[in-house]
C-alpha cells in the first residue's frame, strides 16, 4: 500500500472516530505525496480535513460555504497535477456539487478523492437536509468513479490509504464520527473492489456496508446461538466495482441474500447486489433491507437505524423473515402474476 | 507586449480565416452554436496568435499556458482555431457532429488534442480555471491560465463563487473574458436575467475589471498586456461584442445562438464577411 507504515491499533481505533482517523491518515499520507492538497468548504474542523490544513496550510484551500466552485476548482488543480482531497458532507458532494462531480471530475476522469463525510443518517439529530440517504444511488451512476463506504476508522485508514493506488476519482463516504468499531485491526486484507468475510455461514447471506456492518455481524452471532442459523456476512465496502463473484459465491452457497445500507433501498448497495443477481439468471431468496423510499426522521443515528430496521434487532427480523420463504419449490406464479 | 499595425493586419486575416472555417463547419455539421462563436473570433484569435505559450505539436507540454472555454458551446470557434494552429487536421473538422467522431458541440478534453477543459455545462469553467491557476502558484510554475466565459453564463451562481475564490486567492497568474454579447438562447441578457451593472459587479467582487471593445485587436492587447503586469489579483476583460459578428444576417440575433447552414447559406454567410479571402 502507498502510505505503508501507517497503522492503527485497537486503542486507536476505539478513541478516534473515522473522521479523526481520515484526518491523521491524510497526514501521514500528505508527508510522502507532496502533490497532495487538501480542499474544505467551511467544515474543516467537522471533515477533519482540518487535521491536513494545520500540518500543510500552504497545501490547504477553504473555499467558504460553496461546494459547487470547491469540486470545480479541484479539477483544475489535478489538472495541474495535483492530488486533491476534497472533503464535505455526503449530502453536499453528491446533490450540491453533483454536477460539477460528475462533468469536471468524473467525465474528465481525474484523479481526485473525495471524502464524504456524516453518510448515510450519522448525522442524526441534524435532521434530512444533513442526511445523505440517495448518494450511493447517485455517484454509482457516474462512470469512472470508484465509491468505498468504510465501516469503521480502520477501514477508512486503508480506504484512504488505497485510494492513493487508483489513478483517478474515488468517493469514500464516511459516518460522522463514534461508528462503534467492527474491526480488531487494519491488517485483515482490504482490497479495493473485494468484499470482506466477517462471519462464516452457508444458510443465508448478509451483504452489508458501512455502518451497517457491525449490526449485521451481531445479528449473525444471535442468530447463530439463538436459531442454529450459519449466516455468512460479508463487508461490502466497495460499491462500485462490486464483487460479484463473492456475491456470485453467496448464491450459490446459500440461497438466501439480505442487503442492508443506510441508504434508500433505491439504488444503493441492494441495487448493485440485485443487478448482479439478476444478471446471473440464478434463482435466490433476496431482500433489500435499507430505507423504504421516504424521507428520513430526526433522531439519534442508532435510532434512526432501528426505526429502518437496518440495525441489529431489522437484520434479525429480515433475516428471519427471508429463511421462511420458499423460493425453490415456488413453481405456481398464477398469484404473483 | 504592444501590439503592432502588421500584427493587427496579421490577425485580422486569421480572424476572417477563423470566421470561414466556423461557417464551413456549421455547413458541413447540421448545426453549431455559430452566434456565440463569432462573437469570441477576435479574443481566440489573439490568444492563440499572439499570447498564448503553447506547442501544438506537444499538447500536453507541461508548462503550456492553459485555455478554458467556460462557453463551452463555442466549441465550434475553439476546433476552428486549433485545427489552424495544427493541433489536427482541418479535414477532422468535417466529422463535426457526427456520429462517432471526437467533436461533438461541446469539446471533449480526451479526444480533442488542444484542448484542457471539457466544458459544456454553464458555470464550470472560471472554477476549473481557478484551480489551474491555484496549482500552478504552489507548484511554482510560470505559465497562465486564461478562461473565456460567456454573459449569459453568469446568471449561474457558481461563476459568482470562483469569481470569490479568485480574489480571495488574489491569483494574478489569472485572466477572465467576458464574451459580453449581450444575447443568451432566450432573448437579450438584460430581458432574459439583468446583468447591469456587469463590471461594477465584476469590481465588487475583488477583480480588476477592464471594459473593451472585444473585436479590436488593439484594445484587447492592451487590456492583457495590463493583466499580465497586474500583481493584486485576476484580471477580467468584459469585451463587449456582437454576437454572429461578421455575418450581416446573423448579427445580434438570438435566434443565431443555434443554427445550421444550406450551400447557399454558407456562400450568402461567406460572402457577407467582406475583406480578403
Amino acid at each position: 500500500m502507498s502510505a505503508g507504515g501507517v497503522t492503527w491499533n485497537v486503542y486507536d481505533a476505539d478513541k478516534l472516530t473515522q473522521r479523526e482517523i481520515y484526518g491523521l491518515v491524510l497526514c501521514e499520507l500528505g508527508e510522502r505525496h507532496p502533490k497532495i492538497v487538501g480542499l474544505s468548504a467551511d467544515l474543516a474542523q467537522s471533515t477533519k480535513i482540518g487535521t491536513f490544513g494545520e500540518k500543510f496550510p500552504d497545501r490547504f484551500f477553504n473555499f467558504g460555504i460553496a461546494e459547487q466552485n470547491m469540486f470545480g476548482v479541484g479539477a483544475g488543480l489535478a489538472k495541474a497535477g495535483l492530488i486533491p482531497f476534497i472533503s464535505t458532507f455526503s449530502a453536499f458532494a453528491s446533490m450540491r456539487a453533483c454536477e460539477f462531480l460528475r462533468t469536471d471530475i468524473c467525465y474528465q476522469n481525474l484523479n481526485c478523492k473525495i471524502i464524504a463525510t456524516h453518510g448515510g443518517t450519522s448525522f442524526g439529530p441534524a435532521g434530512t437536509t444533513h442526511h445523505a440517504t440517495e448518494d450511493l444511488s447517485i455517484v454509482r451512476a457516474f462512470a469512472n468513479l470508484t465509491v468505498i463506504v468504510p465501516a469503521d476508522a480502520l477501514e477508512t485508514s486503508n480506504a484512504v490509504k488505497a485510494c492513493m493506488d487508483i489513478t483517478g476519482p474515488v468517493y469514500i463516504r464516511i459516518g460522522r464520527g463514534f461508528e462503534p468499531r467492527v474491526y480488531d485491526t487494519d491488517d485483515y486484507g482490504f482490497e479495493i473492489g473485494k468484499a470482506v468475510e466477517m462471519h462464516p455461514g452457508n444458510d443465508v447471506t448478509v451483504i452489508a456496508c458501512g455502518a451497517t456492518v457491525l449490526h449485521a455481524v451481531q445479528a449473525a452471532r444471535i442468530l447463530k446461538e439463538d436459531d442454529g442459523l450459519s449466516v455468512r456476512v460479508l463487508n461490502m465496502h466497495t460499491i462500485k466495482p462490486i464483487d460479484k463473484e463473492a456475491i456470485l459465491r453467496a448464491v450459490e452457497d446459500t440461497r438466501r441474500i439480505v442487503t442492508v445500507e443506510d441508504h434508500n433501498v433505491i439504488g444503493g448497495l441492494g441495487t448493485a447486489v440485485a443487478d448482479v443477481i439478476a444478471e446471473s439468471g440464478k434463482g435466490c431468496a433476496f431482500y433489500k433491507s435499507g430505507i423504504p423510499d421516504e424521507f428520513t426522521i430526526i433522531g439519534y443515528p442508532e435510532d434512526i437505524l432501528h426505526h429502518n430496521k437496518v440495525d441489529t434487532d431489522g437484520i434479525l427480523e429480515k433475516v428471519r423473515e427471508v429463511m421462511g420463504r420458499d423460493f425453490e419449490a415456488e413453481e405456481d406464479w398464477e398469484d404473483e402474476v | 507586449m504592444a501590439i503592432t499595425d502588421q500584427e493587427i493586419q496579421e490577425l485580422t486575416k486569421i480572424a476572417r480565416k477563423v470566421r470561414e472555417d466556423i461557417i464551413d463547419v456549421t455547413g458541413w455539421s447540421g448545426g453549431t452554436h455559430i452566434g456565440g462563436s463569432l462573437s469570441m473570433v477576435e479574443m481566440l484569435t489573439i490568444l492563440y496568435w499572439k499570447y498564448l505559450s503553447i506547442q501544438p505539436h506537444n499538447p500536453h507540454w507541461e508548462d503550456r499556458d492553459r485555455f478554458v472555454l467556460s462557453k463551452g458551446h463555442g466549441g465550434v470557434g475553439h476546433a476552428v482555431v486549433l485545427a489552424l494552429k495544427g493541433y489536427f487536421p482541418p479535414e477532422e473538422l468535417r466529422d463535426f457532429n457526427k456520429s462517432g467522431s471526437a467533436f461533438g458541440m461541446h469539446l471533449d478534453c480526451n479526444k480533442v488534442a488542444g484542448v484542457d477543459c471539457s466544458t459544456g455545462s454553464m458555470g464550470h469553467g472560471l472554477s476549473m480555471a481557478v484551480g489551474l491557476a491555484l496549482g500552478a502558484r504552489l507548484l511554482k510554475k510560470s505559465w497562465r491560465t486564461y478562461c473565456v466565459m460567456g454573459d449569459g453564463e453568469c446568471d449561474e451562481g457558481s461563476i459568482w463563487e470562483a469569481a470569490m475564490s479568485g480574489a480571495h486567492y488574489k491569483l494574478d497568474n489569472l485572466v477572465g473574458f467576458v464574451d459580453r454579447n449581450g444575447l443568451s438562447i432566450d432573448g437579450p441578457t438584460e430581458k432574459v436575467m439583468g446583468l447591469e451593472p456587469f463590471v461594477d459587479k465584476w469590481t465588487a467582487f475583488g477583480w480588476k475589471a477592464l471594459p473593451v471593445d472585444g473585436h479590436d485587436f488593439k484594445a484587447l492587447a492592451e487590456a492583457i498586456d495590463f493583466a499580465h503586469e497586474y500583481k493584486d489579483g485576476p484580471v477580467v476583460i468584459v469585451a463587449k461584442t456582437v454576437k454572429g459578428k461578421g455575418v450581416d444576417f446573423m448579427e445580434d440575433k438570438a435566434g443565431w445562438h443555434y443554427g445550421g447552414l444550406n450551400a447557399e447559406l454558407v456562400e450568402k454567410a461567406k460572402r457577407g464577411l467582406g475583406g480578403v479571402a
